[in-house]
């Protein structure tokens, strides 16, 4: 088995021997088909897709918990085990720096990916069963950009863990980053759009800055790709020369994803065991 | 293997110059306060730490390789909530060996019986025979151990000593580190003394011995019930020994200088900065 499979076993292992995978998908699937059947209570039933009412109100809640969840993963990946001491014997064996990252992040990847199509597929299952899934394709796309949101975030995560030298460090910078990137920033940006009341290089770079967010790139990809969602998200009125193509936002995830990896696995590579 | 070694963090000389080299089935022990630079060299060893200057090589490879060596660092940590088994099997298949070798090395090392139990059960004495499990694996033809016997029990320190004389049987090369004097000195080949990042002596203990000429102590018992002891420098040793003899003594001893003098010797003469 290649170097970074070992790795991954291991950090998936380890996630299901502490109960994380568990009570996340719980946790997941309890929130997921707590939201599908109360969230479409007050939208009532009038030709209405509850499956697509369900994805609205799952990918905010997905914005808010799986960066969260990815962040706890990672932020620990590196310096805690330089702290606990556990590192310098991994790196005595034949093995690449790059792979210890790899291998991290496809294990993290892996539970994430488990307990969100476990969790919301579950929810998405039992919500199609009784409404209908003429939405299924939107409910989709929600559990990859979910898992693709979330591998994302663990990348921050391990330039975080890579960067700083102690684990309390990492732990305060990580919630410094999601407080940012998922609360502050679109409260920022709002506040600057009323502020210039629509107009000027704010308004004209509106579609550019949230292509900046790893989490508006996920909210704009779930609530706007579809028509059947794109109903209930309030983006309906949203001009069609204003909205991102789905490839430019995936294209964007991905490099979410693929940037603070590479640069973490750079930052790794360079720093003494 | 080690070529004028030097390596610097910052401003700090953690090696300035080290040049020493092991052959297969020789046991070379590390002596020196913390800080003196033996952590430093064994990282040299397994290319964690690229030098600042020289060169290391181990089995002609450069940068080091690392499949044919095993090592074992200060206070080893492992991932606590792994049992014995699962963390020695993991480690295998890093090094590309089968499990089973693993669970033969947890029964060589007397931790068979807790093999399923957490790691974060484990006594310190468990964690580091675990540790050299893991350092055995794949028959390593070069053993680095730091600090490998501290906060040990004499029987396991001695089991500990077994076999690593097995493996230096069968050819391989081992360093450790080691502050507890006694113990090195008859149970390796050679010392190297280190005194901040620079060698100050390295030989066989005889040969540190002849070069430090400490004085050796002299103890004699006569017939007629009398003792005396002489401290003589290690020169005269002999010429004191035949005159001593020639009183037809009930009982004669000779006491070396021990590995812990010679330490002291070799450090104190060591031109030494404000410390």
């Amino acid at each position: 088995m290649p170097t970074v499979l070992i790795l991954a076993e291991k950090e998936f292992r380890d996630g299901m021997r502490n109960r994380w995978l568990l009570a996340t998908t719980l946790v997941l699937l309890a929130l997921a088909l707590g939201l599908a059947f109360l969230g479409s209570a007050p939208v009532g039933h009038v030709g209405a897709a509850p499956l697509a009412v369900a994805v609205v109100s799952l990918a905010s809640l997905t914005v808010f918990l799986l960066p969260l969840m990815a962040l706890m993963l990672a932020f620990d990946a590196v310096v805690g085990e330089a702290e606990r001491g556990t590192l310098l014997l991994l790196l005595s064996y034949p093995l690449r720096r790059w792979q210890v990252i790899a291998g991290k992040f496809l294990g993290h990847t892996a539970l994430l990916l488990v307990a969100t199509v476990t969790g919301y597929g579950g929810a998405g299952l039992v919500v199609a069963a009784a409404a209908g899934g003429e939405a299924a394709p939107a409910f989709a796309v929600l559990v990859a950009s979910s898992v693709a949101l979330g591998a994302a975030f663990l990348a921050l995560g391990y330039l975080i863990s890579t960067v700083v030298r102690e684990r309390a460090t990492a732990a305060g910078l990580a919630v410094a980053v999601w407080l940012v990137l998922v609360v502050l920033y679109d409260l920022v940006l709002l506040g600057a759009l009323a502020a210039t009341r629509g107009q000027g290089p704010i308004a004209a770079l509106f579609p550019w800055v949230l292509l900046a967010n790893p989490a508006d790139v996920f909210r704009l990809l779930n609530l706007s790709g579809f028509a059947a969602v794109r109903q209930f998200s309030g983006l309906s009125g949203l001009a069609a020369e204003q909205m991102l193509p789905p490839a430019v936002l995936a294209a964007a995830l991905a490099a979410w994803i693929a940037v603070p990896l590479g640069l973490a696995t750079i930052v790794f590579g360079r720093r003494a065991p | 293997m080690l070529e004028g070694v030097v390596k610097r963090f910052g401003t700090t000389m953690a090696v300035a110059g080290v040049t020493l080299s092991v052959t297969f089935g020789e046991r070379l022990a590390l002596l020196g306060h913390n800080g003196a630079g033996k952590t430093t060299l064994m990282k040299l060893m397994l290319g964690l730490a690229t030098p600042s200057a020289g060169s290391v090589r181990v089995l002609g490879e450069v940068p080091p390789a690392r499949q044919p060596v095993g090592f074992l660092p200060e206070a080893v940590a492992f991932p606590e909530a792994m049992t014995g088994a699962e963390l020695i099997a993991f480690y295998a298949r890093l090094k590309r060996r089968p499990p089973a070798e693993g669970r033969v090395l947890l029964r060589r090392v007397g931790l068979d019986g807790a093999a399923g139990r957490r790691v974060a059960t484990y006594s310190k004495g468990m964690r580091q025979r675990l540790g050299l499990a893991q350092a055995l694996l794949g028959q390593p033809r070069l053993l680095l151990l730091d600090e490998p016997t501290g906060g040990l029990d004499p029987e396991v320190r001695a089991a500990f000593y077994d076999i690593l004389g097995e493996r230096v049987e069968s050819g391989a090369a081992v360093i450790l580190s080691s502050h507890l004097l006694a113990e090195l000195e008859t149970r390796t080949d050679r010392i190297a003394i280190l005194d901040r990042g620079r060698l100050v002596a390295l030989g066989t203990v005889d040969a540190l011995r002849a070069r430090a000429g400490l004085p050796v102590t002299v103890r004699v018992r006569l017939k007629d019930g009398t003792a005396r002891t002489d401290v003589v420098p290690a020169a005269d040793k002999l010429a004191t020994l035949r005159r001593l003899l020639a009183l037809d003594p009930l009982d004669l001893t000779v006491a070396e200088p021990g590995l812990d003098a010679l330490y002291a010797h070799f450090v104190a003469v060591a031109p030494c900065p404000p410390c």
